[in-house]
């Protein structure tokens, strides 16, 4: 089914996109409408234009694949399928991701994937083209985000300020020759071909959807972000 | 050290002559207070391990055993209490933050304790509830629509999603970790036995309590732990954690050593990673980020569910709710600084938010002045202790509570405070099994169903009394308050007269 979003209210299109009893939907023009996919498990929708905030949110299965930028707070909460966003995204893409994918061609803005938390088989992976804003990973519990800073100046981290703040689970991997400063309770270490392994699906995934030379994309320095405690806070407290 | 050395604040008192020695109290103190001595043949105690929960003095078959505030003293000083310098001493030895638990124990006034309800003389009838109807059925959620007709005139029913409950009390947010299995399954049960919702806090639901959804309210906070769309579907309503009254403005962190079994499961984070809620949403900012986030979830669950905000009662909270009811949300739960948490830093608890009854009237009263109070339901919280304290918060604005602490009180909480070390030895507090166990889910739910059956018949009386058959007619009713010993600005701001007036 084809939709045009154009200057429609989110409401009535998401009410379109939830009755719809084609599992491919694809929406032209879309102009900012808010929370499209949310919670939906079994779609497959393609946007061209920009969705507004909350894209795909609470998702529970499916793919939602944009040509063009996304607003904030992407994949808020997913749970399962992917995003695909052949663009750059705005701040906060995969808060609480606790499964899935969200692959973004270009940059990523604040607080992309804070929060994200893994429970045995089910691991959520960010995956970032370019370079990502900062608080990127900030309180990650989990899951893995990938920031291959493609086309990003080469002498300095493709991250901004406070990397990986209050991480205590999970892994970054930064395709970058420099580390961003990090927080103490964060140790870092060149990727071993075992972390390179594990990382090579999520690269793979990267360069089959936007057409990267995956060559190029592994002929580089891989660091790895890990937290070095589970509890970061421990000593904090005094029984009273 | 010895300069560390602080004086046990309880002493094990033990009458020799009725104890057996059948180390009943030994098996039942989790902090391991009592021991057997084999070479004096008698029981001891450790009186500094004592949290005061008068477990073992309940289990005492011979009734051998109390427990007494030591007589132990510093030299007396109005600035510096015990309590004061014992705390310097731990922090000054550990360098840590400090922990306590459940709510504000300080002697701030209780403004609830200084208001009185009506009744009728002589001029208007009363009504005895015992023989005619009365009714605390309560709806909650948004109320003003436009009425729309269809051809025929007929009106066609577009009233946004409501909560149904047979009494204006809904079970407070408590998260499975935070207590235990046993203690959510007491809550669940008596929810639905009683026509009322229980509340998931941030925990998750676990698998088990999904047979309960339509009585069950499921809670999105910052850290969104064991929030997925079945989560959402589950529920009756969905509430956003905002804030909570025993900590407002900072979140919530349970150590990782809860975090095992199935509270690991339902969190969906692995057994001994902390979990941690900050104290903002990172995606909330605003009032319209509010907005985006409350519609997200009406989206996700197809507007078939109230969103319910609930936030802390802090200083300017009158302006917040103008706000949150103008984000779309179709309740506001309003948690006063005397609430309850499982554990919050003794500081923030003491010190920060304000009381909820100023706070209900403040909100009650703004609401009302922009004309925008049908725009939502209020449910105040942050110790609610009685039937009359439940009507003085109806009278002052709300249309239902929060029942927190006296629901733990009915499962057997003693008010120790000591739910931060997660060996509550009755079963609530705690994820240990052997602990877990004592408290039976049924009995739990009936005398939870007892206590809020008793307050509804009380809730009834009172109103019978002032005349009122009908809890709607009493929201907001503050003819039927007077304060005692307020000085005109409580009055003003609580909106009642004074005794006498």
């Amino acid at each position: 089914m084809k939709l045009q979003a154009g200057e429609r209210y989110f409401q009535e299109l998401n009410e379109q996109i939830r009755q719809c009893k084609d599992t491919h939907i694809e929406i032209k023009n879309c102009l900012g409408q808010r929370y499209i996919g949310a919670g939906l498990s079994d779609k497959d929708i393609v946007i061209h234009g920009t969705p507004g905030n909350a894209l795909g949110a609470y998702l529970n299965g499916g793919r939602i694949t944009v040509y063009g930028n996304a607003q904030d707070a992407t994949g808020d909460t997913l749970n399962e399928g992917e995003i695909i966003i052949h663009g750059s995204a705005g701040d906060a893409a995969g808060y609480a991701m606790r499964g899935g994918k969200i692959l973004i061609q270009g940059d990523a803005g604040y607080r992309t994937g804070i929060h994200m938390k893994a429970y045995e088989q089910k691991i959520p992976a960010i995956v970032i083209g370019g370079c990502a804003g900062s608080f990127l990973g900030e309180y990650q519990a989990g899951g893995n985000i990938v920031v291959l800073g493609l086309n990003c100046p080469e002498d300095k981290a493709p991250v901004g300020y406070f990397c990986a703040t209050g991480m205590h689970g999970g892994k970054i991997f930064l395709r970058s020759r420099v580390l961003p400063d990090l927080p103490e309770q964060v140790v870092s270490h060149v990727a071993t071909p075992e972390d390179m392994r594990e990382v090579l699906p999520l690269i793979d995934d990267y360069c089959r959807q936007f057409g990267t030379d995956k060559n190029a994309v592994l002929d580089y320095n891989f660091f790895v972000l890990r937290a070095n405690t589970k509890n970061p806070y421990k000593q904090l407290y005094t029984y009273n | 050290m010895p300069m560390d050395y602080v004086y046990p604040e309880y002493e094990v008192v033990r009458n020799l002559s009725r104890c057996i020695n059948c180390r009943v109290c030994e098996q039942q103190c989790a902090n391991q207070v009592h021991a057997f001595d084999p070479k004096t043949g008698q029981m001891t105690a450790d009186d500094a391990k004592c949290v005061n929960c008068h477990r073992c003095v309940a289990m005492c078959p011979t009734h051998a055993l109390k427990i007494v505030k030591s007589d132990h003293a510093f030299k007396e000083n109005g600035n510096w209490s015990a309590q004061t310098i014992t705390e310097v001493y731990r922090q000054a030895s550990s360098g840590g933050v400090l922990l306590s638990s459940m709510g504000n124990p300080k002697q701030y006034p209780v403004y609830w304790d200084k208001l009185l309800i009506n009744a009728s003389q002589v001029t208007n009838p009363s009504i005895d509830p015992l023989r005619e109807p009365m009714e605390t059925k309560t709806f909650l959620g948004k109320k003003r629509v436009s009425i729309k007709r269809d051809a025929q005139g007929n009106i066609t029913p577009n009233l946004p999603p409501q909560l149904e409950l047979s009494m204006p009390m809904l079970f407070s947010a408590m998260s499975y970790g935070s207590i235990s299995y046993n203690a959510h399954a007491s809550l669940a049960r008596a929810a639905q036995q009683l026509g009322i919702y229980y509340n998931t806090g941030e925990g998750g639901l676990h698998e088990d309590f999904y047979q309960y959804g339509k009585n069950t309210i499921v809670q999105v906070a910052s850290g969104r732990f064991g929030v997925h769309k079945d989560y959402l579907e589950a529920g009756a309503a969905i509430e956003i954690k905002m804030g909570q009254g025993a900590k407002p403005g900072i979140g919530g962190h349970l150590p990782g050593a809860k975090i095992v079994g199935d509270i690991s499961k339902t969190r969906m984070i692995p057994e001994g990673s902390d979990a941690i809620s900050p104290a903002p949403h990172h995606d909330i900012y605003s009032i319209e980020d509010l907005r985006q986030l409350v519609y997200s979830l009406k989206e996700a669950t197809e507007y078939q569910k109230p969103v319910i905000v609930k936030i802390a009662a802090v200083h300017n909270v009158a302006a917040i709710a103008s706000g949150i009811a103008r984000s779309g949300a179709d309740i506001i739960a309003i948690d006063g600084f005397r609430g309850g948490t499982g554990a919050a830093p003794t500081r923030i608890r003491d010190n920060v938010g304000i009381p909820i009854e100023l706070a209900l009237a403040a909100v009650d009263a703004r609401l009302r002045e922009e004309g925008i109070r049908d725009e939502v339901s209020i449910i105040a919280g942050g110790s609610i202790r009685s039937s009359s304290d439940i009507v003085k918060a109806i009278a002052l604005g709300a249309d239902a509570v929060y029942i927190g602490t006296a629901a733990l009180l009915a499962l057997g909480c003693h008010l120790c405070r000591s739910c931060h070390g997660g060996k509550c030895n009755w079963g609530i507090a705690t994820q240990r099994p052997e602990l877990v166990k004592r408290l039976d889910p049924d009995v739990g739910a009936q005398r939870l169903v007892h206590l809020l059956s008793a307050w509804n018949n009380e809730i009834k009386e009172m109103m019978g009394g002032m005349g009122i058959n009908s809890i709607e007619a009493l929201r907001g009713n503050r003819l039927m308050l007077r304060g005692v010993g307020l000085t005109d600005k409580e009055l003003e701001i609580l909106g009642v007269l004074h005794a006498g007036e």
